[in-house]
């Protein structure tokens, strides 16, 4: 959560970089031959982008055996979602917690 | 690019089925306040400064700019972080207008980050588009 916006930006500007991210994101776990299968490029090359990732905060990987296991970590993209897309999903859970009050509240 | 291009502005409505008295109570009573927004120490006065203070541990410093009740309440909201593309000024205005069955309320949040340009440069590179594909992983995002 940590790292500037400009790590992030440059991080996702590679497109194939990119896919990854948001395949991880939408497939949940990873090992990197199952990455590989899907990206039509060589195996050190999906492991030279998930370094990148993993750099930028992007992914963590966990081991198991002699396999890694690469997962999605949203939370680093904080400082690039729209803030008013954040902040409007921030006033709607506030207001929900808002009605629940004015029940409970006398008159 | 100046200050003005990096205003965001956020507008969200909701009708309550409770008179608007009953309503500025839950916005301007502390231990109301926190019960749905955060900790405070809040006092609808206009010159009051006071702290909201989140779950997460942060805090916001805010300052009372309009009270007029049962009608409009307006404070700073403004967060200093280390890293500064989480800084934020920005003031949040609640209005509430009766209707047949209640209370509209309305709050508008207006601010900036002033050093958020990598972010704005950004768009020209696609990432809405990109992001807006992450829906369902960033909801999760607090």
């Amino acid at each position: 959560m940590s790292n500037p916006p400009d790590t992030l930006f440059r991080t996702l500007a590679d497109p194939t970089r990119r896919a990854i991210f948001e395949h991880l994101c939408r497939e949940g776990e990873q090992t990197v031959g199952a990455l590989t299968e899907r990206a039509q490029i060589s195996q050190p090359a999906v492991s030279k982008h998930l370094g990148v990732l993993k750099q930028a905060g992007l992914v963590s990987d966990r081991h198991e055996g002699r396999m890694t296991h690469y997962s999605a970590q949203p939370g680093a993209l904080a400082p690039l979602i729209d803030w008013t897309r954040q902040m409007a999903g921030f006033w709607q859970r506030r207001f929900d917690a808002l009605e629940d009050l004015l029940k409970r509240m006398d008159q | 690019m100046n200050d003005s291009s990096a205003v965001r502005s956020v507008v969200v409505e909701r009708e309550f089925g409770f008179p608007s008295e009953k309503l500025w109570r839950a916005l301007t009573q502390p231990h109301l306040i926190e019960e749905w927004l955060m900790k405070n120490d809040f006092k609808p006065v206009v010159g009051h400064q006071f702290n909201l203070r989140g779950d997460w541990g942060g805090t916001l410093d805010c300052e009372v700019l309009t009270v007029e009740p049962n009608k409009t309440l307006a404070y700073t909201w403004n967060y200093a972080h280390d890293d500064a593309a989480f800084n934020l000024k920005s003031v949040v205005t609640f209005t509430l207008t009766p209707t047949r069955t209640g209370t509209l309320l309305r709050v508008e949040q207006v601010g900036f980050r002033p050093e958020q340009k990598q972010a704005h440069g950004g768009a020209k590179y696609g990432w809405q588009q990109f992001l807006s594909k992450l829906d369902e992983a960033l909801g999760r995002i607090e």
